[in-house]
């Protein structure tokens, strides 16, 4: 019996090393970007509501984030510690994988009469960058469209205090708005599907 | 030897109805027949690849998704004691009274079942035979061609004289959420102002590092103002507080100065459930009226049967790209049981690590090269009812070893300004890590 059991673990020592790999590729696109799931959601669609959506912004858009996040530009908690951990390369791949994704639509409760009056400014104000009532958005410009809620009001207050900087072009329109004509928008954007 | 032969016997004699006799008359690689012959199979592998994930927690449910997300020609079997699961993040905040029941932290798998086509088994797993590459459960065994292991944690009670399953109910740990968590939420309600609450932390590492220290705060704070002119006395194992240490220092003296008092190198060794005691080494006698024992930990007793816990006799060492075992061939381990050298025993950690764990599978059942790793960990701390601290980092590997990205990852600020925000984000951090493994 003794015998028997040594030779068990020898058959096994030796198909061991064909399972267990020396060389491995780098992280893939899918490696690096999986690891976001359990904040962002799976592939990037989050359930959180003051986490943003990630699936479906353009690759411009979510690699600007993370440059601004890495940098300090752009205010945070976490994402700034994390951002730091990832190589350009990395990022370029991640923003490759977010972009590929399925636009994540949300059902949210939002006020019927902002959302109207928060349509027809966005179409005045917003849609040069915001197109698609915010579905998509030219060139680094991220998803507005079904963003939580909670979010894009946490964003609202991080451009108002002046901790997170406003795209010039934005500032123009933004700062002309009231109060209330801000809070339109943001449950304008919250609402599209 | 890949396989250590007191283990080997143990496992395959601890499968229901199987004589060690069988063993001697089978050789090489079929040894453990009799194994499969004895336990009837309960879902008979069909022609199917087939991936078997034992655990439905942080690690195990998402690795059974993963799995199923990149390659939905591989079967994949989960199997799980229980019909739910209960967070232990965000346990803490049940016991403090910040949340009325553990409804927001318990998840069902009948959406990932729908979802994924993950098949769900609620039984417990009595062995694992490596060799027949079949787990043995309480409804029969099962084959695999790939296992994973997300066991978690059991407790190493040999090191805490006295504490047994009667203890417990007396001493909860509440270390494992569910009625634990419930009873020592009980105990805290039941107990008298001026009444004295002691909490034992064990040496590092430990599932969830910060966990002891976050549930000092929680208690103190249910204390401070419901039962203020009671105490909360921390004994803990390690010299000094073992993980966001300066920013929990700054959080008692700023809010619990007045009820918490910390004790560093204090290793508990027995308890005295009649009076509710703790021992010191042998030494010291500290009393309670309210006692949460936080026992030292190893990988779940199922992953030392199976004998997978390395030198230490503690913890799984695997290989850091594909999390495969080092010890036993086509097992993986992930989560709180394995080594992951630089990612602590956390939540967010043990998802991370079920992700590239799954990746690596597939492409090892699918003849392709694997993949290096990148994970994450995110984990929050509250310390009081608005305000929270966290972790975050990176990792990679390097000279075969998981590390953490250098110049990236870090703690709070020490001046609290983000705590608030922290406490908010906090709570989105826990609807979609639940989200991810229950959908």
């Amino acid at each position: 019996m003794k015998m028997k059991i040594s030779l068990v673990g020898v058959v096994l020592a030796a198909g061991f090393s064909l399972g267990s790999t020396a060389h491995a590729a780098p992280p893939t696109a899918e490696m690096l970007s999986y690891a976001c799931a359990g904040c962002h959601g799976t592939n990037g669609a989050s359930a959180g509501l003051t986490m943003p959506t990630l699936a479906s912004h353009s690759k411009a858009a979510f690699v600007d984030a993370m440059k601004k996040f890495k940098s300090g530009e752009r205010p945070s908690t976490v994402m700034g510690r994390l951002a730091k951990g990832y190589t350009d390369a990395d990022i370029n791949a991640m923003g490759d994988f977010f972009a590929k994704q399925k636009f994540h639509p949300t059902t949210q409760v939002v006020d019927a009469a902002k959302v109207k009056k928060g349509a027809d400014m966005a179409e005045e104000a917003c849609s040069r960058c915001h197109i698609d009532d915010g579905k998509e958005g030219k060139d680094d410009t991220p998803v507005m469209a079904s963003q939580w809620l909670e979010y894009l009001k946490m964003q609202a207050e991080l451009y108002d205090s002046g901790k997170r900087k406003m795209p010039d072009e934005m500032a123009k329109r933004w700062n002309k708005l009231s109060k209330e004509d801000r809070e339109a928008l943001l449950h304008f954007y919250a609402s599209v599907k | 030897m890949t396989l250590d032969r007191r283990s080997f016997i143990k496992v395959l004699g601890s499968a229901s109805g199987l004589a060690l006799a069988g063993c001697a008359t089978q050789g090489g690689s079929g040894a453990a027949a009799p194994a499969v012959g004895k336990t009837q199979e309960i879902l008979p592998k069909g022609s199917a690849r087939r991936v078997v994930v034992v655990g439905g927690g942080y690690g195990g449910a998402i690795a059974a998704k993963y799995v199923r997300m990149l390659d939905k020609s591989i079967e994949v079997v989960m199997i799980e004691r229980n019909d739910h699961f209960v967070s232990c993040p965000f346990s803490n905040l049940y016991i403090g009274g910040l949340m009325k029941d553990l409804n927001p932290i318990t998840i069902r798998y009948d959406k990932l079942a729908a979802n994924h086509g993950v098949k769900v088994l609620q039984a417990e797993v009595t062995a694992v035979d490596p060799a027949a590459k079949t787990v043995v459960t309480s409804k029969g065994a099962v084959k695999y061609d790939r296992l994973i292991m997300s066991p978690g944690i059991d407790f190493r009670l040999e090191e805490m004289k006295g504490y047994d399953a009667a203890a417990m109910e007396i001493m909860p740990h509440a270390w494992k959420a569910g009625p634990q968590t419930i009873l020592l939420r009980k105990q805290l309600e039941a107990m008298k102002d001026g009444g004295t609450v002691v909490i034992t932390a064990p040496l590092a590492p430990y599932r969830c590092p910060p966990g002891p220290y976050e549930r000092a705060n929680m208690i103190s704070l249910y204390l401070k103002q419901h039962k203020p002119k009671s105490k909360v006395i921390m004994l803990d194992a390690n010299p000094d507080v073992s993980s966001k240490g300066a920013l929990f220092k700054k959080g008692w003296k700023d809010n619990y100065a007045n009820i918490f008092e910390y004790r560093g190198a204090k290793k508990v060794t027995e308890v005295g459930a009649k009076n509710r005691t703790v021992i010191i080494e042998g030494i010291d006698e500290v009393k309670g009226d309210v006692v949460n024992v936080i026992p030292p930990q190893r990988a779940g007793q199922i992953a030392v049967a199976a004998g997978l816990v390395g030198d230490d006799k503690n913890w799984c060492p695997v290989n850091p790209t594909t999390f495969e075992s080092t010890k036993q061939k086509d097992i993986h381990v992930i989560g709180d049981a394995c080594i992951a050298g630089a990612m602590p025993k956390s939540g967010y950690s043990a998802n991370s690590e079920a992700k590239i764990c799954a990746q690596n599978v597939v492409a090892l059942m699918n003849g392709k090269p694997t993949t290096d790793m990148s994970g994450i960990n995110v984990c929050y701390s509250y310390v009081t009812a608005d305000q929270a601290i966290s972790v975050a980092a990176v990792y990679t590997v390097k000279e075969g070893k998981i590390v953490g990205v250098p110049n990236s990852g870090g703690v709070s600020p020490i001046d609290y300004s983000q705590a608030k925000s922290e406490a908010v984000y906090a709570h989105s951090w826990l609807k979609n890590i639940l989200t991810e493994m229950s959908t």
